[in-house]
């Protein structure tokens, strides 16, 4: 058990670093030289020159390298090239706000895709569970923006409720933020139901099928106490890891959400930072998303490991 | 090239009576399957539409008409029409052409990469794999959306960038997928009876596993689709993809968006269906095919 940890730990660590090369080499290397691409080919050259030995981009690679990497685990993440405040400050709100929206919208599609994939898996065969199934998966499969759009012209252009712009005013309260924020995070429900409602159907459909089920059926557990005791506990273990990948998709993935809503989460920031070529921001940013997505799933990892009693079993024998 | 890969041997490149038939009951249980038959009825829609959308559309795409800007769906113009007064219905039907070019191309490209990197790393494990894996780990940790973003502003926006940008994101995924496969079919005696003919390598990977693994890189290929289409509007939608006045779908959403609040719902709406159509589509054949395959 304890050497599965420190394995998946090590292995976390191995592609967190070569994520954060890739990073490296996309942002620097790839448009050549930095202050020329930030400031156009119109600059001169001595502006140009000016903005490097500022952005530090004149160094070496390796130096350069050392100093953004080990600035980010001390949270020191540099000055924006464009915007006159720091990385973090801008990185941080929109962390924030992508957390709000991405909590938001799990409350609301984690129980009913859950209830949804055990209700189809219950059903199996049936026209309700095909309806659950097929219906979800083509949800999925439509583009994000294309619900957003959808949505926009049903609720708040044709019946006139919800907004159609997902950040408050100033000073609104708790209740107020929660309404603005409710057509993306519906949005959301959409393009997220699909996976965790099939995830969770396969989980049970398989517990279904195991001898302690049958055991149960033969002591003459009642269904319902044979699902609430051995069915659901079972089928929800594949269903953290699904809610575990999305996560890194809810933080950083949701850039056309944010950008048709108006939302300032960290989606907006970085669409942002690469229409200005804001390298800082930029990169800085995308290994938040990826350092997101790595612990979320490093989590998913060792929580199935500890809860699945047939892998705890066999590493205590 | 030519001189590393011997030329096929003639027995070993005509499938046997045995496999042919197996082939033609998967394609009859394809044609049998209504899923798959809807789904490639759409998709059919399109290209039609790709090919000869400017004979078929009912207005010039292009032609602008300010006197008549933002009109809502009439006998006249179906769909409306747009900020500067072009036929909405036109540039949906005109606009199927630039993403079924570029999301195939990409997807294609992917597949290619994605597919000898997982024969590699199937057929020799050890190190290479291990070394691959965990690169292919890395790409796997950021949405496909942040890459793009990332890879266009580095390449600066064109339709070769996206092409490229999306097969190097697909490469890994199919990798995988291949990768899986490569490992059972490595063990297979056919594997050991090349080995024993002393054939090389390339001859090993490419003529005897490749065209084994060809179902699950056909389903890999067609879902991938999907996700190339998907990924191709929205960086339009973006900005960074097919750039104006090019009646793109993800472009139409992108520069009419600002209008929705105003009530302006059809230019936006329809390209986004067509979008969500397309997507659709190709999904219920991905669907299909990955059912008649994996029985």
């Amino acid at each position: 058990m304890r050497r599965f940890i420190v394995n998946r730990v090590l292995l976390s660590v191995v592609t967190l670093v070569i994520l954060s090369i890739i990073i490296f080499l996309g942002a620097q290397i790839l448009p050549g030289n930095v202050g020329r691409k930030i400031l156009g080919p119109l600059a001169d050259q001595k502006s140009v020159d000016a903005l490097n030995a500022k952005l530090g981009t004149n160094r070496s690679l390796i130096v350069q390298y050392w100093d953004w990497i080990s600035g980010v685990f001390r949270g020191h993440l540099g000055n924006s090239a464009i915007q006159q405040r720091p990385v973090s400050a801008i990185l941080g709100h929109a962390i924030v706000n992508s957390a709000k929206l991405a909590l938001l919208a799990f409350i609301i599609v984690v129980p009913l895709a859950v209830l949804g994939g055990v209700y189809a898996a219950l059903k199996e065969g049936t026209v309700r569970d095909r309806l659950i199934s097929l219906g979800g998966l083509s949800a999925t499969a439509i583009p994000d923006f294309v619900w957003a759009v959808v949505l926009i012209v049903i609720f708040p252009i044709g019946l006139g409720v919800f907004k159609p712009v997902a950040t408050a005013p100033p000073g609104s309260n708790f209740f107020e933020q929660i309404y603005y924020l409710l057509l993306p995070a519906i949005c959301l429900v959409f393009v997220l139901f699909g996976y965790i409602a099939r995830m969770a159907r396969a989980g049970t459909l398989e517990a279904l099928d195991a001898d302690y089920t049958r055991t149960a059926i033969l002591k003459g557990l009642s269904q319902r106490v044979m699902v609430r005791r051995h069915v659901l506990r079972n089928a929800l273990l594949p269903t953290i890891a699904v809610i575990a990948t999305q996560l890194g998709y809810l933080m950083g993935g949701l850039v056309v959400i944010e950008v048709i809503f108006t939302y300032n989460g960290l989606g907006k920031a970085l669409f942002e930072a690469a229409q200005k070529s804001d390298l800082p921001v930029l990169e800085s940013g995308v290994l938040i998303v990826g350092i997101v997505y790595l612990v979320a799933t490093l989590a998913a990892d060792i929580l199935y490991s500890v809860l699945n009693p047939r892998l705890r079993l066999r590493s205590a024998s | 090239m030519t001189a590393t890969v011997e030329p096929p041997v003639a027995e070993a490149t005509v499938p046997e009576p045995e496999e042919r038939s197996a082939r033609r009951e998967q394609i009859r249980r394809l044609l049998g399957s209504p899923i798959f038959v809807v789904g490639a009825l759409i998709v059919l829609f399109w290209i039609v539409c790709a090919i000869f959308g400017p004979t078929i559309a009912p207005k010039d795409p292009y032609a602008v008409d300010p006197l008549h800007s933002l009109q809502s769906p009439s006998a006249s113009h179906w769909f409306g029409t747009d900020d500067i007064g072009r036929d909405v219905l036109s540039r949906v039907i005109v606009g199927a052409r630039g993403i079924l070019i570029v999301a195939p191309l990409a997807t294609v490209l992917g597949t290619a990469v994605g597919t000898t990197l997982g024969l590699i790393t199937g057929y020799f494990r050890g190190l290479v794999d291990n070394t691959l894996s965990r690169f292919i780990d890395a790409f796997l940790a950021l949405p496909t959306v942040i890459i793009a973003l990332l890879a266009i502003v580095a390449l600066s926006t064109s339709k070769a960038a996206v092409i490229l940008v999306i097969a190097v994101v697909f490469a890994p995924v199919v990798a995988r997928t291949v990768r899986a496969a490569v490992l059972q079919e490595r063990e297979m005696e056919y594997v050991s009876a090349a080995q024993l003919r002393n054939e090389g390598t390339l001859y090993k990977l490419f003529a005897e596993i490749l065209p084994n693994v060809m179902g699950p890189v056909l389903v890999e290929f067609t879902v991938r689709l999907g996700y190339a289409i998907f990924t191709v509007a929205t960086l339009s939608f973006l900005g960074f993809g097919i750039q104006p006045p090019a009646p793109d779908w993800g472009l139409q959403v992108f520069e009419h968006y600002g209008l929705l609040s105003g009530g302006y719902w059809w230019p936006v709406l329809f390209p986004a269906l067509a979008v969500a159509s397309l997507v659709i589509g190709v999904n219920m054949m991905a669907d299909a095919i990955a059912k008649a395959f994996e029985r």
